[in-house]
């Protein structure tokens, strides 16, 4: 069905969408042109996905939609209304951060930290369906993060760790 | 980077879909994962005035196989729902196959088996091998519906006969003759990387000798394109290397490449050569379509 709208002052419709993010359903008037990594750092505030590229190659705005990673940047928010959205924000419980989170610090899987979020939503997402991936399974999964910093070795190590598998520091 | 404003519809069926395109013109255009859309409106190439969403369209991301006719795709199946497919996996491994090669894992959960084949972009994915193994599409639209090889549907680059309001609901992979079938894909990185050339293949092999094959080039033409006189060449032929060898000399005399940053016309000829003989080879030796 199509949404609710509204003409706006500048003539310009305005749609009532909602989406569950990170559990809570947030119900908002938004134009058809806003896209989700917009909806998610403007009108919610949750500023931990990242814009990077913009036109899906970066993977800094990943996010899970349903389960799965998808980049934000070519979602309009108005395609995920009714859809669960999880954001780097949501995979941490109030006293404690994310093993995945936890084996990044661990494996100084991070230098500046822009790629980060992405990369941690797409090794979620793996580790969700394939809880022992192989390195083969981390590359492919990761292979639409782009880190600039890291070289991704330590990357692919933490997320290894993460899925309880040893994994030798260097 | 934003977005120029536009209406949003999304219409509950596919005929209520066709109506509200039929009335719009050419102003509209369907949005199905919006992958090509989205890039296209970002970089400012295309600013359509109202999208019309297939979001609703459930159905049409169905994958089942229908005894008498094959397996249908319904257009709004995902790349990865191409991956993961059971039934592709049993019946058409090289079209999971072909699907994990594009783009990387997020884009795969976007973009639609529809959208890759509306957009008609010569170095698109999908095509080739669904052409190999003989697809045809059903459009369907105000006036009715219909279903055209999928050959047929690509008339230029970024062109097709889908007509304005033509949804393109399914796709249709007949049951097969043929033995085995790859699709073999170069790019300049091994993820994410668009096609430098592609070329797909499905034989028929009986014993050592090839009964029939179908023989697709990719990015190196106006469209996806048929390779129809190597394939001649290799009919009731026995097989061995010096045969696949020019089976690829030939191939390359039959598409037209032009040269751009991704490698320049006498690049991609090469190409087409070696990945027809490797795409042959692997085709014969899996012995599975
Ligand atoms: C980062 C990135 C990497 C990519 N890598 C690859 C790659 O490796 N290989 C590759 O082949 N492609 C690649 N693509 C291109 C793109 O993802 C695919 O072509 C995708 O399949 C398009 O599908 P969509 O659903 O997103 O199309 P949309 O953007 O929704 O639509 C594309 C066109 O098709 C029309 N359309 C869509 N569905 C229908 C339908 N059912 N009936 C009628 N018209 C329809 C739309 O109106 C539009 O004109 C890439 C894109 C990006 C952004
Ligand atoms: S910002 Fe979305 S993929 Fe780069
Ligand atoms: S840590 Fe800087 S981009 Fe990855």
């Amino acid at each position: 069905m199509s949404n609710a709208s509204i003409i706006g002052k500048d003539g310009v419709k305005r749609y009532l969408i909602t989406i569950t993010v990170n559990g809570d359903p947030h119900s908002k008037v938004v134009k058809a042109n806003n896209t989700l990594t917009d909806f998610l750092r403007d009108e919610l505030d949750l500023t931990g996905t990242k814009k990077g590229c913009e036109l899906g190659d970066c993977g800094s705005c990943t996010v899970l939609m349903d389960g799965k990673a998808v980049n934000s940047c070519l979602i309009l928010a108005i395609e995920a209304d009714g859809r669960e959205v999880t954001t780097i924000e949501g995979i941490a419980s109030t006293a404690e951060i994310d093993i995945l989170q936890q084996k990044f610090i661990e494996f100084g899987a991070l230098q500046c930290g822009y790629c980060t979020p992405g990369m941690v939503m797409s090794a979620k997402a793996l580790l969700a369906k394939n809880p022992r991936p192989t390195e083969l399974e981390v590359r492919q999964a990761l292979a639409g993060n782009l880190c600039r910093c890291t070289g991704y070795v330590n990357i692919v190590k933490a997320v290894l760790s993460a899925s309880g598998q040893e994994v030798a520091h260097d | 980077m934003y977005l120029p404003d536009f209406e949003y519809y999304a219409p509950d069926s596919v005929q209520e879909a066709c109506k509200l395109k039929a009335e719009f013109g050419p102003r509209a255009m369907f949005f199905s994962g919006g992958t090509d859309i989205m890039h296209k409106m970002k970089i400012g190439t295309l600013a359509p005035e109202i999208l019309i969403s297939l979001k609703n369209l459930e159905a049409l991301k169905k994958i089942e196989y229908v005894p008498g006719k094959g397996v249908v795709i319904g257009a709004r199946a995902t790349h990865n729902d191409l991956v993961n497919s059971e039934i592709l996996h049993k019946k058409y491994m090289s079209v999971s196959e072909a699907a994990h090669q594009m783009a990387a894992n997020q884009v795969r959960n976007i973009g639609t088996v529809g959208g890759n084949l509306i957009n008609a972009v010569p170095s698109a994915d999908l095509p080739p091998i669904l052409m190999a193994l003989d697809a045809s599409v059903k459009l369907v639209g105000t006036k009715g519906e219909r279903v055209i090889p999928l050959e047929e549907l690509f008339t230029g680059v970024c062109k097709t006969c889908c007509c304005d309001d033509e949804i393109l609901t399914e796709i249709i992979i007949p049951d097969q003759k043929m033995t085995g079938s790859t699709y073999i894909k170069f790019g300049l990185r091994r993820s994410g990387a668009l096609a430098v050339a592609g070329v797909a293949v499905a034989v028929e092999v009986d014993k050592d000798v090839i009964k029939d094959a179908r023989i697709v080039l990719g990015a190196v033409y106006i469209t996806p394109k048929r390779a129809i006189e190597s394939e001649k060449f290799l009919i009731g032929e026995k097989i061995s290397d010096e045969l696949l060898a020019e089976a690829g000399k030939i191939s390359c005399t039959e598409c037209k490449p032009i040269s751009d940053m991704r490698g320049s016309a006498e690049y991609r000829q090469n190409l087409v050569e070696v990945l027809t003989k490797r795409a042959l080879r692997k085709a014969i030796d899996k012995g599975h379509v």
